[in-house]
């Protein structure tokens, strides 16, 4: 099992024919994810051969829905055009958007949010994240598929390096799924939501939880866990060392005031029973001691 | 981005946000000038981008443009909590007779807009909210539909705003809704918002924060960057389009990726409490193309950097390879050549890591050492840092 995606995904690229669209379709083709087709407005009708698959491009995720049963989009759009790109797909009643492009506008990705949650239709993860894979089943974002294989742990983080590095650190025991929400201020898919579907899903038996400075999802993941979450959680929190009001990378990664801060979260998460580790290696260890590994 | 507050009311000024005759100064001439301008009374204030400047005396009532001169000339070059003020604002003085709060905001816990608004104003809000709460009223806003004129009334009745300046309220709610929208904002603050004793809603000073994603769109927002504030290295890097922040430690970090670059720090951090408090000089992440020439002018900042001691280089290869990183590591310090003097650990995971670590161990470079895992070459960056 897995979460958000399986084996029977099958996933539209929107931006497919610009260089980072077909650049990352060749590797989630390689690493065996169904890619159906692609989207670009304009070039509806064009077939696009990569690796010898012959993808057809649509102007509209609604004409890609209708001609190849696709259920996962992914987007890749540059920040300018990606808005209209999601709101397509939300149009379109498209059941998982992944949205991979960074830099996009907070007014822009908190307008595709607000119109997603009055449709009711669509789940989005991201923005500026690294999209999610179930190992050997399907690969619908940036992950590298050759880290590790399958397994039982389940992971969220807000990161896409440091989800690499902890997919690494515990490539030996392999993963369900790794979703990598992004760090933005605005995002679809929360913590919460992902602890969620790893607690439902029967194959996943121990969860790891990365998160980083700025807003209160780690917090709020905290209380979650402490009310719902019975599986294994072992928790890590970047930025310690971020001093206040400066922007670390993520557009989201920033201390103001009081708030936000590594030791609240990691005290926050703690007190709900997570065991969180100061390094992502310490954090490994922690988890193979509750796994036995 | 944060503003000044003379920007932020230059920004009202433009959508229309009531606000009060007004001018910058850098001298106390240019303020006597400004104060003879303006007429009557002014207030001088101190323009920097930190809380507390009244209590820290950069706010002061001048009576005609003499006076303006020396309480100018007595704020100008002031510190106040680490900021030198190198600008003052002369502003008409407004007869207040009360003072309100307004503000829009981004708000992520709830992935929505946010109004706050309040008939308790100019003191700090903050305060307000936490003893007592019942006078801060909060309304999420939702980016689909923003502020029309019956949400701005329904705000203004949530806030319990008089009668007799409801209907002013509302129409700068509407204006701050189009400042906040049109400029791509992720806050507007108007505290204090007064009513003069004439009977007038002027918003007396303001805060606004740019959302600098939205740059491509909003050209004019580039002739707001505070020049003066910018560390010289951290604009040197903005040049270069590096993501790099100084901090005030002794390793200079190279990262690639926001979330390991953060953990990175952390992790030297806590390698360096055993080297005497041994702490990160550096945020820089390089992203994920790392070519020779990103690589180079990471380094070159970073080496530029008087407090660097050692430089840990910590990539994990995902999308970048890592005999690219390292060929990008051996370049750099080609062109750099007499220049890089200070030793480089670097730890290589990922992506071709057995030809990245072979391309560095060829090279043999006599400031290069690698380190198997994260956690190692940090001990062994701070450990060379504390030498």
């Amino acid at each position: 099992m897995s979460i958000f995606i399986n084996g029977a995904s099958k996933v539209i690229v929107q931006g497919m024919t610009g260089s980072e669209g077909t650049k990352h379709t060749r590797r989630m083709l390689a690493s065996g994810t169904k890619i159906v087709g692609g989207v670009t407005p304009g070039k509806g009708g064009q077939v696009v051969d990569i690796d010898g698959h012959q993808l057809p491009v649509f102007n509209t995720v609604a004409e890609a829905m209708a001609a190849t049963g696709a259920n996962v989009s992914i987007v890749f759009v540059p920040p300018k055009f990606a808005k209209a790109a999601v709101i397509d797909a939300i149009d379109a009643t498209m059941p998982l958007v992944v949205v991979i492009t960074e830099g996009i506008p907070v007014h822009d990705s908190a307008s595709f949010y607000a119109y997603s949650q009055t449709k009711g239709t669509t789940q989005i993860i991201g923005p500026n994240c690294p999209g999610l894979i179930s190992p050997g089943k399907s690969n619908v974002g940036i992950i590298p598929a050759d880290i590790t294989g399958s397994g039982p742990i389940g992971l969220v983080s807000k990161s896409g390096t440091l989800t690499y590095q902890m997919m690494y650190e515990l490539r030996d025991i392999g993963f369900s799924t790794a979703v990598g929400i992004g760090g933005d201020p605005v995002i679809g898919t929360t913590h919460i939501d992902c602890l969620r579907a790893f607690q439902d899903d029967p194959e996943t038996t121990a969860i790891v939880m990365i998160g980083e400075i700025g807003g209160d999802a780690e917090e709020r993941a905290a209380a979650f866990i402490a009310e719902y979450v019975t599986k294994p959680v072992v928790g890590y929190v970047a930025g310690f060392t971020a001093p206040e009001g400066k922007t670390m990378g993520h557009a989201g990664a920033i201390v103001s005031g009081s708030s936000g801060t590594a030791q609240g979260k990691k005290d926050a998460l703690e007190a709900a029973g997570v065991k969180v580790g100061q390094t992502p290696s310490e954090t490994a260890r922690l988890l193979r001691a509750i796994m036995g590994r | 981005m944060d503003l000044f507050e003379y920007q932020a009311r230059d920004i009202f000024e433009k959508h229309g946000v009531p606000v009060l005759a007004a001018a910058i100064a850098t001298t106390a001439d240019e303020a006597e000038k400004a104060a003879t301008t303006i007429g009557g009374k002014v207030v001088v204030k101190a323009q920097v981008k930190v809380g507390g400047r009244g209590k820290a005396g950069g706010v002061k009532l001048a009576e005609n443009p003499q006076d303006a001169r020396e309480k100018a000339g007595a704020i100008l070059g002031m510190d106040i909590k680490g900021h030198t003020v190198r600008t003052v604002m002369i502003a008409a003085a407004a007869p207040i007779e009360a003072e309100y709060y307004l503000s829009i905001l981004l708000d992520r816990s709830n992935r929505t807009f946010l109004v706050m608004a309040s008939v308790s104003g100019g003191m700090d809000i903050e305060e307000v909210a936490h003893t007592s709460p019942e006078k801060l009223a909060k309304i999420p806003v939702s980016a689909v539909d923003g502020i029309s004129l019956a949400k701005a009334k329904e705000i203004v009745a949530a806030a319990a705003f008089p009668a007799d300046v409801a209907d002013q309220v509302a129409q700068v709610l509407l204006k701050l809704w189009d400042v906040f929208q049109g400029e791509d904002a992720t806050l507007v603050e108007v505290n204090p918002l007064v009513k003069t004793n004439d009977g007038k809603i002027i918003a007396l000073d303001g805060k606004v924060t740019l959302d600098e994603n939205a740059d491509f769109r909003q050209p004019d927002h580039q002739s707001l960057v505070d020049q003066d504030a910018e560390n010289p290295l951290e604009a040197a890097a903005k040049e270069k389009g590096l993501n790099y922040v100084k901090l005030d430690g002794q390793v200079g970090i190279i990262g690639n990726g926001a979330g390991l670059v953060m953990s990175t720090l952390d992790v030297v951090a806590y390698a360096g409490e055993k080297y005497g408090g041994v702490r990160p000089a550096n945020f820089l992440d390089i992203g994920g193309g790392a070519s020779a020439q990103i690589m180079a002018d990471g380094l070159s900042i970073i080496l530029g950097d008087a407090d660097v001691k050692s430089v840990f280089v910590n990539v994990f290869g995902g999308i970048t390879s890592c005999d690219a990183v390292a060929s990008g590591i051996v370049q750099a310090l080609e062109l750099l050549g007499p220049k890089a003097t200070k030793p480089i650990v670097v730890r290589l995971d990922g992506n071709n890591v057995v030809e990245g670590r072979a391309i560095l161990a060829k090279a043999a470079h006599p400031l290069v050492e690698q380190a198997d895992t994260m956690d190692g070459a940090a001990n062994r960056a701070a450990e060379l840092a504390a030498k």
